[in-house]
């Protein structure tokens, strides 16, 4: 069912601060509903309105960065909130990877499943990438899951992936549902033995 | 060597290593509401999937459910469609649901351990970050999002990382006023909202061994707010005894086997840990939020840092968290004015939250220009409470006396702050905009704390209040 992710290429939006939560990502309100389907223009709603009000330019909606398809993003980017609607909305905004310090882990996950890879890089690099990218928005920077690796301005940064992530987007296999059901006979083989399945 | 709690659990719900390198992982119980399902239940139906073991999963309605008129069809006809959604996915898939209506409802991480659901030993899985709560019973409880939801009802199986554990010991005795809640706060504000990433929090020490049930969930219910996917005390005595009679709890012939095998899931004294760190209970004192994420804390006795007194590093966020929460830096947190109070939530929405609200609130009257309310946690909950006159007290006080569910903990049904009001809370996230008003602010603290303070009309010690 689903396709390897080698490698996301485009243009950057970059989003600073520590410990960003999902509540700012996707407002609890925008949960009311039985499909993900709109969530990608309410994405940091609450956040872009109150920098309206400061007069100020959320990022998301700095035109320069329309389009954008990698978010820089500093450390613990995604905690709290295990909502899945928050990688969902940044995702159907049109974002395919984040790059960041460091993601929260049911984030990561949430992310990983949806085909969105989270890659980690150095506080340095995440500064200096945002700082291009503020001053030529313009710059392509690209994601490269094999060589493990993002380039942007003629430049070269390491990133890091944990090896389970990106085999699982190298083989496909991401969206892990049917790699858990391709040995069913062995998960019955673990229920037929907890103790609390069978009257201990 | 011996093992923890954590490697014994892992192992026997170990099903394989997954080509990724990842780890299947059997789920023991899974636990479904109507917000983070219906999407998974739609994937499983496009892809002609079935739901093997649909006895392990129980639903129940929470997070949208109104707490005044819970007259059905809610005005909302978006919550409306989550209901019948939930109601007919449900049906279609053989699974328990403990609706709207049932006795057994509440907020997911309320029932769950109240109807002996929760043991000792098993793993569990549930679309929703504070599942980390059932871990109070010795369970291995994960918080998921919706494609994993998806995985669970289609394999009872999930693809995890193993995680590293952290040994937290709370030495001693704590005070009188001081509570659960306050000695998880302390914990966050030492090793901060992301110390916890990567790590399962095992709680222990002569503190955790004297709490009851009901405190060692509020402990085990905010180890995500440190980061922490999962947190988790060892099973003892008080464990066993909690479980004795309950609904799903093993029968009475079965009963001592089952608790003989749920104490041998204990880690072993010669475990080994990541790391260890320790806190002293008698150091610890009531604890209230300043700022925009539950790190951000301090003593009720304390100032409110300024931004000169932090790292450089941590400067930016600070005068961020200030200027959201109106707050000009430096002066004490006591005598901060509230003008909503909340009682309740997964954290602290159970029959002792109350019980001790309720001493705070007997005799005397909620501040003018405050608007308070409790919402149990639970049918049961709200039951016992009532069956004991908790209901009265509150009310005589001019507390507002709800019907169960999440509430005003992040406000997907109609409690939510005002404009920029500001929320003396029982709940878990003081995050921006958390409580329903994109400019709403939040003060985290024990729930006889937020009794104390709707009294007051502002922060104070509830230990000056409590004989």
């Amino acid at each position: 069912m689903t396709t390897a992710i080698t490698r996301i290429e485009g243009t950057a939006l970059p989003l600073r601060g520590d410990d960003v939560d999902t509540d700012r990502i996707i407002p609890a309100r925008f949960l009311v509903s039985v499909t993900f389907e709109g969530l990608g223009e309410h994405a940091f709603e609450d956040d872009r309105k109150a920098a309206r009000d400061r007069g100020v330019s959320h990022p998301f909606d700095d035109p320069r960065f329309s389009g954008a398809r990698i978010l820089l993003v500093n450390r613990n980017f995604g905690c709290g909130s295990s909502r899945e609607h928050a990688p969902q909305a940044l995702w159907r905004r049109g974002f395919g990877a984040i790059a960041g310090g460091s993601f929260s882990e049911i984030f990561f996950g949430n992310s990983v499943a949806i085909g969105m890879p989270c890659v980690t890089l150095s506080g340095e690099a995440i500064a200096e990438l945002m700082d291009l990218v503020s001053n030529a928005p313009s710059t392509r920077l690209t994601v490269d899951i094999p060589s493990r690796t993002m380039a942007a301005g003629g430049k070269t940064f390491p990133l890091s992936l944990p090896e389970n992530a990106r085999e699982a987007f190298l083989t496909g296999r991401w969206d892990g549902t049917s790699m858990l059901l391709e040995r069913f006979e062995e998960v019955e083989a673990v229920a037929s033995r907890l103790p609390y399945l069978r009257d201990f | 060597m011996g093992e923890t709690l954590f490697q014994k659990t892992w192992d026997l719900h170990a099903v394989r290593r997954l080509p990724t390198g990842q780890t299947q992982l059997f789920v023991g119980l899974h636990l479904v509401h109507e917000v983070t399902s219906p999407q998974a239940f739609e994937m499983i139906r496009r892809r002609g999937w079935t739901v093997p073991f649909p006895s392990r999963t129980v639903a129940t309605v929470d997070h949208i459910v109104p707490t005044r008129d819970v007259a059905r069809p809610f005005r909302d006809p978006q919550a409306e469609e989550m209901l019948t959604e939930l109601e007919k996915n449900c049906r279609a898939f053989g699974i328990p649901l403990h609706g709207l209506g049932s006795d057994r409802q509440g907020i997911v991480h309320v029932i769950g351990p109240e109807l002996g659901l929760t043991q000792p030993g098993m793993t569990i899985a549930c679309g929703d970050s504070h599942t980390s709560t059932h871990g109070a019973f010795g369970a291995l409880a994960f918080g998921v999002g919706t494609s994993q939801v998806r995985d669970v009802l289609a394999s009872q199986c999930l693809a995890l990382d193993p995680l590293k554990v952290r040994r937290i010991d709370v030495e001693g005795t704590l005070s009188p006023g001081v509570y659960a809640k306050d000695v998880i706060l302390a914990i966050i504000r030492r090793l901060g909202v992301k110390g916890g990433v990567g790590y399962a929090y095992e709680y222990g020490g002569s503190a955790v061994d004297r709490m009851t049930m009901e405190e060692r969930l509020t402990l085990c219910n905010m180890s995500i707010e440190g980061g922490a996917r999962a947190g988790y005390v060892n099973p003892d005595a008080t464990t066993v005894e909690y479980l004795r009679g309950r609904l799903y709890a093993p029968r009475p012939e079965l009963f001592a086997r089952a608790a003989s095998w749920w104490l041998s899931r204990a880690s072993d004294p010669d475990a080994p840990y990541h790391d260890r760190v320790r806190f002293e209970a008698a150091k610890i004192e009531p604890a209230v939020t300043w700022g925009i994420n539950p790190g951000q804390v301090v003593g009720v006795t304390e100032r409110i840092p300024k931004p000169s007194d932090v790292s450089d590093n941590a400067r930016e966020a600070v005068s961020e968290a200030l200027a959201y929460m109106g707050f000009g830096g430096g002066e004490p947190i006591r005598g901060t004015r509230i003008d909503v109070a909340f009682i309740g939530s997964c954290t602290n929405g159970r029959l002792s939250d109350l019980r001790e609200a309720s001493r705070v609130a007997k005799g005397r009257r909620v501040a003018p220009g405050v608007k308070a309310l409790v919402v149990p946690g639970s049918q049961a909950v709200r039951a016992a409470a009532e069956r004991e006159g908790l209901d009265v007290v509150f009310r005589e006080a001019g507390f507002e006396w709800r019907e169960p569910g999440c509430s005003m903990c992040l406000a997907m049904n109609p409690d939510r702050l005002e404009g920029q009001q500001v929320c003396a809370s029982s709940s878990n996230r003081n995050f921006k905009g958390r409580q329903g008003s994109p400019t709403g602010r939040t003060l985290l603290m024990s729930p006889a704390m937020v009794a104390a303070a709707a009294v007051a009309g502002e922060v104070v010690d509830v230990r000056t209040m409590l004989r």
